[in-house]
């Protein structure tokens, strides 16, 4: 896989974050993921096509989820429930398109899909291609989200 | 800023439409209609008079673009100003948007500012 396909979504992660939710975020080291469970307990996952095809995830814990939401709305968020699923799809949605931007400034063009949610404890994350998954760790005072990268070989 | 329009928000994400109407009420803006889709826009749109349209691109249905080329193809709404706020702002698009005859375009992730400022330009 081109590393230099990650970058984009790491800075895409941050922007998004603090642009729409007011939150610091700090990526940690990046590592090739081998399993399928995700490290949080709600995922956004979108499949996307283009000069390499692939998905993204992005995966948050609870707590982290619950204050990034509450900040996006104004009002305090409790529980993991329809609205914390729709804010997760939107998430992915806007760290999707951001990175795509800076992607074609690389002149690599991607299309994406329309994101889909998973929510539950040690719920699995099925990248649609077969290749390295990448995953980069993110913290804020709230609580820890990972994003993955996985574009085929 | 005439703040007595009615502001039809057109986005599939409850989360979108519910963070724009936060920063309209805000701004003073009360009269706000919602729909999940360019189609469910256009019923709402051969409904009521609406003054202004901010819409998503990416959406089942109808998308965001088809709904503005066919409020521009209509006598009874071609007048209608329409802001695109789309995650979708690779150059191909904002061409295709401009041609279609968008108003503005604002893209996500964005600050309640830059909603303002654009705002300002279409309704000044």
């Amino acid at each position: 896989m081109d590393v230099r396909l990650i970058n984009p979504f790491i800075n895409a992660t941050i922007n998004v974050l603090e642009t729409m939710a007011f939150v610091t975020v700090n990526a940690g080291k990046p590592y090739l993921k081998k399993d399928n469970v995700a490290v949080g307990d709600v995922s956004g996952v979108l499949g996307l096509t283009g000069v390499a095809n692939g998905t993204i995830s992005v995966t948050f814990e609870e707590s982290c989820i619950l204050t990034i939401v509450s900040n996006m709305f104004g009002e305090t968020m409790n529980s993991l429930n329809s609205e914390i699923a729709d804010a997760v799809g939107e998430l992915t949605n806007m760290i999707s398109g951001q990175a795509r931007r800076e992607l074609e400034e690389s002149g690599k063009q991607f299309k994406a899909a329309i994101p889909s949610v998973i929510t539950g404890k040690d719920h699995s994350i099925i990248h649609y291609t077969e290749g390295p998954k990448i995953a980069i760790p993110f913290n804020t005072d709230h609580g820890d989200f990972t994003i993955e990268v996985c574009f085929e070989r | 800023m005439d703040t007595s329009i009615k502001i039809l928000i057109v986005d599939d994400f409850a989360t979108m439409r519910r963070i724009l109407k936060n920063i309209l009420k805000q701004l003073g803006f009360k009269n706000l209609v919602e729909a999940d889709d360019g189609t469910t826009a256009w019923d709402v749109l051969e409904g009521q008079t609406i003054d202004l349209i901010i819409s998503d691109w990416n959406m089942p249905k109808m998308t965001g673009l088809e709904l503005l080329k066919k409020v521009r193809a209509s006598d009874s709404h071609k007048r209608i100003p329409f802001l695109m706020v789309t995650a979708e702002a690779q150059k191909q698009n904002v061409i295709e948007a401009v041609q279609a005859g968008v108003s503005n375009y604002v893209v996500k992730p964005f600050t309640a500012e830059a909603i303002s400022d654009k705002l300002e330009k279409i309704l000044k």
